[in-house]
């Protein structure tokens, strides 16, 4: 349970062997850079902007060939794949991509353009669509839409707004132009809001029979088509065959790229790594001759890095302890239980310059408490075994989400714990499923006593690992006071309110109040109760005199101090909020009862057994999720707010070492 | 009339309030977390655990409903269909705290999650402690259920 102690680093190194001294810390991953305040120091940085983003489109462009493969060659991936980790590739393949970095992109850039082909075609093949559509009114015209005119005769096709039969339409024109009597009309087709016609008459009377049905609203179609509209439609349709087949050409060319996923993965890390590289590369100040680096490395790693460095370049390094003024990154360092429970310290903050790390503390009340609020000794071998199954199957799964594993398998174990302390398994499914299916009832004795027949009980119990959960926290401040040699700070802010409390939690104990909230009455000898009241008057008079120490002003000092001491109000909500371990702990087992008991309610025999499996499996997964989020969330509300509380504030920077960040890969070490 | 009446519009009305908040609460953050999920499938997981948040009133009230049912006895046969109407009322009495504070802080923590759900869709990695906003809500349906099933149980 520790925060790493960083150093600071310093590297000055010849310019020309900057790109190796950075590849070297790249690969090392253990440095977290910082930008050295040399601006009046005439040196300057060099401009890499144009060659990262050269990188940073290529790896791109392997992006979205990957997304296109993807696309089209669907890779089939489980549920759990995301746990499975990046791909391990050897130092030797990785580098054999960037050789071949050129070749890769071309092909990169073949499978960008097939699928920029495919979606050509396609969008070819609506547009004819289309056309094919606006040509369907028109199919049972025989001749050209633009017919050319015979030696007299001309003909007009075109449309009419709405639908007009043939009868109509001749009896229209002939009230309108009556003197025209070589007239002959065709209704072409119809829908519902226009008809297509076609009508054949002399040549001279060509403009008078235009004029008379312009004046019902004709209008010639907007393509011009020269074609037989049938035939048109034919060599249309042939056009999408053809678009059609160089679609499946194209994606079969597509198909046979399906192998370069792996080298198209390891393309993009490459360039992405590059990319990052360069960006600190822009960043570095340099002079004529040489380059100065500066950043944080933990003390652990120092040594072997500047060893490293050594070797293989002309370098000069500094390392020396961050000073006063720096606010060096964290890095926690816990053994395997307590880093469990690494991500639910980070997740509150990690600690600021000059905390402790409360990790390995709060991971076991973590498990405790989370155990405590599921219960359930069933319930607690699943999420132990599918926690450990999952680690075993995924051993290279990503580091923060093994730790979270890592910490439910804990918790698993406490759950069974506490399950076997109240018999919960499967809430009553052991009664349960003895009285309907077999006759007698069985029951499996708790430990220590069942919560639902005694919850008072467990109310008490719940405070009591409440009020020990608060005075541990109130306890690693005073650890904290003492590291750092506040001696009156300890004595004021954590003995006095430990004496306070003490002596109040004293006092209550015996009281009819507390007995007849516990069902047992406290007697205490007479020189306990005496104590008591000592502890409570002199620890409440210490924090009032002292709270306030601060201020020179003795009654600003007094009123600090009665605002201090008023905080017992909330030590008072902090342990009653500590009855969520009775609540939550019910609430599991008696859901797992209603689902029991409406699983039975079928009765016994063959049919009556099916339908208690399929409740059971349904109910019994809907209990366990909702109770393990809530297990969850209320675990660390209680870490965070009534423990936390007392000792942690948090805010430090997390460490983020100059590293190969990589999307898709992993590269071997040597 | 019978108390037993009493006793089960106490039962139903402890699920049914409580339900109605969660109902409520588990619905305007789901839409928020839908709206998330348009944008960022990845965080499905997040926004739905912020969702399920409000959704815990409800199971209190059916905890409570479910324990004052078998204390009635109406699970499992030999109701005491001649309850006396002081007990039915105090049944009834018993399942309001649960009832009442489900429906009022279920719709404040459906809100609260919908704030949550907002952090996360902007800083994904301050997870924790958007989480714990709607779960400070949730404390008073906890007192609220903690009263409710040591006054049914005492009975």
């Amino acid at each position: 349970m520790a925060v790493l102690p960083m150093r600071k680093i310093s590297i000055c190194g010849l310019k020309k062997e900057r790109k190796g001294i950075l590849e070297l810390l790249q690969s090392s991953g253990v440095v977290e850079l910082t930008e050295p305040d040399l601006e009046e120091c005439g040196l300057e940085k060099t401009d890499t902007l144009a060659s990262r983003q050269l990188f940073e489109r290529n790896a791109s462009t392997a992006d979205q060939a990957l997304e296109i493969l993807q696309s089209y060659i669907p890779e089939k991936k489980s549920m759990l794949s995301s746990l499975e980790g990046k791909k391990l590739t050897e130092a030797a393949d990785f580098k054999a991509a960037g050789e071949g970095s050129e070749s890769l992109l071309k092909d990169a850039n073949q499978i960008l353009s097939f699928h920029k082909k495919i979606a050509e075609d396609k969008a070819a093949i609506a547009r004819i669509q289309g056309q094919i559509e606006s040509l369907t009114p028109w199919l049972d015209l025989d001749i050209p839409v633009r017919c050319p005119d015979t030696r007299c005769c001309i003909v007009l096709v075109g449309t009419l707004p709405g639908s007009i039969s043939l009868e109509e339409l001749y009896r229209l024109t002939a009230e309108r132009i009556p003197e025209i009597e070589a007239l002959d009309l065709h209704v072409v087709g119809t829908d519902k809001d226009q008809t297509c016609i076609a009508a054949v008459c002399l040549k001279e009377d060509g403009e008078a029979v235009e004029e008379a049905l312009r004046s019902f609203g004709f209008s010639r179609p907007a393509q011009a088509l020269d074609q037989v509209p049938s035939r048109l439609k034919q060599d249309l349709e042939r056009e999408i065959e053809r678009l059609s087949d160089d679609i499946q050409a194209v994606e079969n060319k597509l198909h046979s790229c399906a192998n370069r996923r792996t080298s198209l993965q390891v393309l993009s890390d490459y360039f992405r790594i590059r990319a990052q590289k360069y960006a600190v590369l822009g960043d570095l100040w340099q002079s004529e001759k040489a380059f100065f680096i500066t950043g944080y490395v933990p003390e652990k790693d120092a040594a072997k890095l500047e060893e490293k460095l050594n070797a293989r370049f002309t370098v000069s390094i500094e390392t020396e302890a961050p000073s006063e003024e720096d606010d060096p990154p964290v890095l926690l360092k816990n053994g395997t239980f307590a880093s469990s429970a690494e991500g639910v310290t980070a997740s509150f903050g990690l600690p600021a310059k000059g905390e402790m790390d409360p990790t390995g503390v709060m991971s076991i009340c973590y498990v405790f408490l989370f155990g405590l609020m599921l219960s359930d000794a069933a319930y607690g071998v699943i999420v132990f075994a599918a926690c450990l199954w999952a680690l075993k199957k995924y051993p290279r799964m990503d580091q923060g989400m093994a730790k979270t594993l890592r910490l439910f398998m804990y918790c698993g174990l406490s759950t069974l714990f506490w399950g076997i302390m109240f018999s919960g398994y499967f809430g009553d499914a052991v009664d349960v499923i003895s009285r309907t299916f077999f006759g007698t009832q069985v029951s499996i004795p708790a430990l220590w006593f069942i919560p639902l027949n005694n919850p008072m009980k467990l109310l008490m119990y719940s405070m009591l690992f409440g009020a020990i959960h608060l005075y541990l926290g109130l306890g690693l401040k005073g650890y904290m006071l003492i590291r750092d040699k506040k001696y009156l700070d300890f004595f004021c802010d954590v003995i006095l309110w430990y004496a306070f409390l003490t002596g109040l939690v004293l006092i209550l104990l015996p009281t009819e109040l507390f007995g007849s909230i516990a069902q047992t009455t406290i007697v205490f000898p007479a020189a306990v109760n005496t104590l008591a009241k000592v502890l409570a008057i002199a620890g409440a008079a210490g924090i009032l005199l002292m709270s306030g120490r601060s201020s020179k002003n003795p009654v600003l000092r007094i009123a600090l101090g009665a605002y201090d001491l008023y905080n017992i109000t909330g030590w008072v909500s902090d342990v009653l909020s500590y009855s969520r371990l009775l609540a939550l702990g019910l609430a599991t087992g008696v859901i797992a009862s209603v689902v029991n008991q409406m699983g039975s309610m079928a009765g016994g025999g063959v049919l009556g057994a099916i339908v208690f499996i399929l409740v059971f499996i349904a109910g019994h997964t809907f209990n366990l999720g909702i109770n393990l989020l809530g297990a969850y969330v209320h675990t660390c509300r209680l870490q965070y707010v009534e423990f936390f509380g007392k000792f942690y504030e948090g805010g430090g920077k997390a460490f983020h070492p100059f590293k190969e960040n990589t999307k898709y890969i992993e590269i071997k070490e040597d | 009339m019978s108390g037993i009446v009493f006793a089960l519009t106490g039962a139903a009305l402890a699920v049914i309030l409580s339900g109605m908040g969660s109902a409520y609460g588990v619905g305007v953050a789901g839409q928020a977390a839908a709206g998330v999920v348009t944008e960022d499938p990845d965080k499905f997981a997040k926004v739905l655990i912020l969702q399920l948040l409000p959704g815990t009133q409800g199971i209190y009230g059916l905890l409570v409903a479910f324990i004052a049912l078998s204390k009635i006895g109406l699970l499992g046969g030999g109701a005491q269909m001649d309850m006396e109407m002081t007990t039915g009322l105090l049944y009834l009495a018993a399942c309001l705290p649960v009832g009442v504070v489900g429906l009022v802080s279920g719709r404040h923590q459906g809100e609260t999650s919908v704030a949550a759900i907002g952090v996360v869709a902007k800083k994904p990695d301050q997870f924790g402690k958007a989480m714990l906003f709607p779960a400070m809500v949730e404390t008073y349906a906890i007192l609220s259920l903690l009263v409710s099933i040591l006054a049914v149980s005492a009975l």
